[in-house]
């Protein structure tokens, strides 16, 4: 099992000998770098390479780690046994698998588990999961057994950095961090993406993006999916590549900037960054 | 065997602990860097690298510890006759010469014969020259001459890239931040969280929920309850300026901390002690100011008070009025601590400066006696049993 990267997504090196390493030890694989850079994306790609399945696991700010292994409906019993259900005499129907149960069992090949944006959660919750994600398994109280991997899953992890990550969950995991593409691994991501664009459409663009990500004070720099994005709607718009050259006049601000700046303050101070410009040029 | 890099680490402050190490024993064991410097330096920097803000740690005892690395893998190639290893890589590479192999007696075999001439060619180096790395260290004096060895040869321009990465030194910037450390206080602080229910009804009261149901002849009578959530509100006020701005970085980390802890969380500044004005804003602190007694009326005394501040000034600001730096003030500190303290009945004092000091600075002394005992230095501990205090 060795992830190469795929057709459309570009692996760097280092995040390839990362992803390896971390199929190959059988620890789970921390990855962080700015929004955007493909971190969630990275899992989706390796269980398509290896072919093996995905389990999402998405983190919010109310999830409990004991939702992860399962989860017992109390309620739905007690309503069945109001009806006089035969269900009701099993416990086993009423216990809910989660992410990682499912992981754990499934059937087949190593599955992908994926924990997204682990930050969310509770600052507790890394911790609630260090014994599982170490050993791979856990002990289910309501049924008095141990659930066991029968493949060691492949687990991945992201994180934004909102919250700093507990020690003790670090030292499980392998690490590594998604760095911005420099503009050579950026022309690559998008010939990956769009293989029929215009070279000099791309040429301009990528200049006009990589400028606006050195505008100092940003809230939020563009990232590679919003390129991305971005290029999708100058090819759909069939914008010229001139347009984006022209660096006189009234058309300082890039067309369709929506795409590249989320944020008003961002927006308010392109213009204004876009408007001194101008001014010192006549 | 790579005990020296490890220690060196270590000594640099990247948090590294035995697991790490080894981890990384395991990753060789496991031939997943495929001997080049390259991938050896990728791999040992996501196994021993957490934190993005360490990479640039690693990269610099990464190249102070390999350093001239590059260059063996250079002498190899040079000290190979080069006939003989273009032959090998043939071997190596094309699908003919494998079956050929195949018919010879076997892929294991021809590796074996590799490996024992390779050897030689190892013993060879060891003997003579000395850029196998330092006193037999060099994780590439221990294997790095076997079969899969030969293949520093054809990756030469590889390994010249490779040593770049590091030293360029990319993650420069993500080195420091406020947020360091910040977790272990907000650990700490969570010791101060008083949960009540309050809100919209979205669990479940299993307790009641039978209770009724008991009461209802057995007819299911499902009750609900609010969530819980931390209803404890707390009020810090920050000495600022001065004597205090040494201990400037703690302090954001305490208050970004508290920030995210606490949902009902007020802040002000005072300057030394406290008088009869607080700001909110430290640039506008002449012109912005709330009145402190406008602050006793607005926060009621089920308020939390955590003073941050160092004490060192003259005893004469906090017992005679007028005795302030900044200007003239009608009452005395000690009248304005008293009031608050009256107030609210928790309040601590945080102190930055080390516990062992506190006793040759008299205004601390001061300051300790009208908090009636209740002052903690800034460390974790000290966080914690201020905690402890404020949830009596």
């Amino acid at each position: 099992m060795k992830f190469t990267g795929t057709d459309n997504y570009v692996a760097s090196d280092d995040l390839r000998i990362a992803v390896n390493a971390a199929i190959a030890l059988q620890r789970p694989l921390l990855i962080k770098g700015e929004p955007g850079t493909g971190k969630t994306v990275l899992a989706h790609e390796v269980s398509k390479a290896l072919g093996a399945p995905l389990i999402e696991w998405h983190i919010k700010s109310t999830t409990k780690a004991q939702q992860g292994l399962y989860e017992y409906d109390a309620v739905t019993r007690l309503r069945d046994s109001q009806l006089g259900d035969e269900r009701v005499k099993d416990i086993r129907n009423y216990i809910k698998r989660g992410k990682l149960w499912e992981a754990f069992t499934g059937t087949g090949s190593r599955p992908v588990l994926l924990i997204d944006e682990i930050d969310k959660a509770d600052i507790e919750f890394p911790n609630d999961l260090l014994q599982e994600l170490d050993r791979m398994e856990f002990f289910v109280y309501e049924l008095q057994e141990t659930i066991k991997a029968q493949h060691r899953p492949i687990v991945m992890i992201t994180s934004n950095n909102e919250k700093e990550l507990p020690d003790a969950f670090l030292r499980r995991c392998f690490f590594h961090y998604i760095r911005f593409p420099d503009r050579e691994t950026m022309q690559e991501i998008i010939n990956v993406h769009y293989p029929d664009i215009q070279r000099n459409l791309v040429r301009e663009a990528m200049t006009v993006f990589y400028d606006i990500r050195d505008v100092p004070g940003l809230k939020k720099k563009p990232s590679t999916s919003e390129l991305l994005d971005w290029l999708k709607l100058l090819m759909v718009e069939d914008i010229p590549p001139d347009a984006l050259r022209s660096k006189d006049s009234a058309k300082l601000i890039p067309p369709l900037h929506g795409a590249l700046l989320k944020n008003e303050q961002d927006v308010h101070l392109f213009e204004r960054l876009a408007f001194m410009a101008r001014r010192e040029k006549t | 065997m790579f005990t020296n890099f490890f220690l060196e680490l270590k000594n640099a402050k990247v948090p590294v602990s035995i697991k790490e190490y080894l981890a990384l024993l395991e990753a060789m064991d496991a031939h997943l860097a495929d001997y080049s410097v390259d991938d050896f330096y990728y791999l040992s920097r996501s196994i021993m690298v957490k934190d993005e803000r360490n990479i640039d740690k690693f990269d610099r005892v990464f190249g102070h510890v390999f350093k001239g690395l590059e260059k063996a893998a250079d002498a190899a190639t040079a000290e190979i006759p080069e006939e003989w290893l273009r032959k090998l890589a043939e071997k190596l590479l094309t699908e003919e010469e494998k079956k050929q192999i195949e018919a010879l007696g076997g892929w294991e075999k021809l590796m074996e014969t590799l490996k024992k001439r390779l050897e030689e060619q190892q013993k060879r180096h060891q003997g003579g020259s000395k850029w196998i790395g330092t006193a037999g260290t060099s994780p590439f004096g221990a294997f790095g001459f076997n079969p899969e060895g030969v293949r520093i040869g054809q990756d030469k321009h590889r390994e010249g890239r490779a040593v770049k990465v590091w030293d360029k030194r990319e993650y420069k910037n993500l080195d420091d931040s406020v947020e360091l450390g910040t977790r272990n206080i907000k650990m700490a602080l969570r010791r101060l969280r008083k949960f009540t229910r309050e809100g919209l009804e979205t669990e479940l009261d299993l307790d009641d929920t039978i209770r009724s149901t008991a009461r209802n002849a057995g007819w299911l009578d499902i009750k609900m309850i609010p969530e819980r959530k931390n209803k404890i509100k707390v009020l810090v006020l920050f000495d600022i300026g001065g004597s205090m701005d040494a201990h400037i970085r703690v302090c954001e980390e305490l208050f970004s901390a508290a920030r995210t802890e606490f949902k009902h969380l007020e802040f002000f500044y005072f300057h030394n002690c406290l008088y009869e004005k607080l700001w909110k804003d430290n640039r506008r602190r002449h012109t912005d100011t709330t009145p402190t007694s406008q602050m006793l009326h607005t926060y009621p005394s089920d308020y939390k008070v955590i003073f941050v501040g160092d004490g060192s000034m003259s005893p004469y600001e906090i017992v005679y009025p007028g005795g302030s730096v900044e200007h003239w003030n009608e009452e005395a500190g000690q009248v304005w601590m008293q009031r608050v303290t009256d107030m609210y009945s928790s309040c601590v004092w945080l102190n930055p400066v080390p516990e062992r000091h506190w006793q040759y600075t008299p205004s601390i002394q001061l300051l300790k006696q009208l908090m009636s005992d209740r002052m903690y230095p800034l460390t974790l501990g000290g966080i914690e049993s201020a905690m402890k205090e404020l949830r009596r």
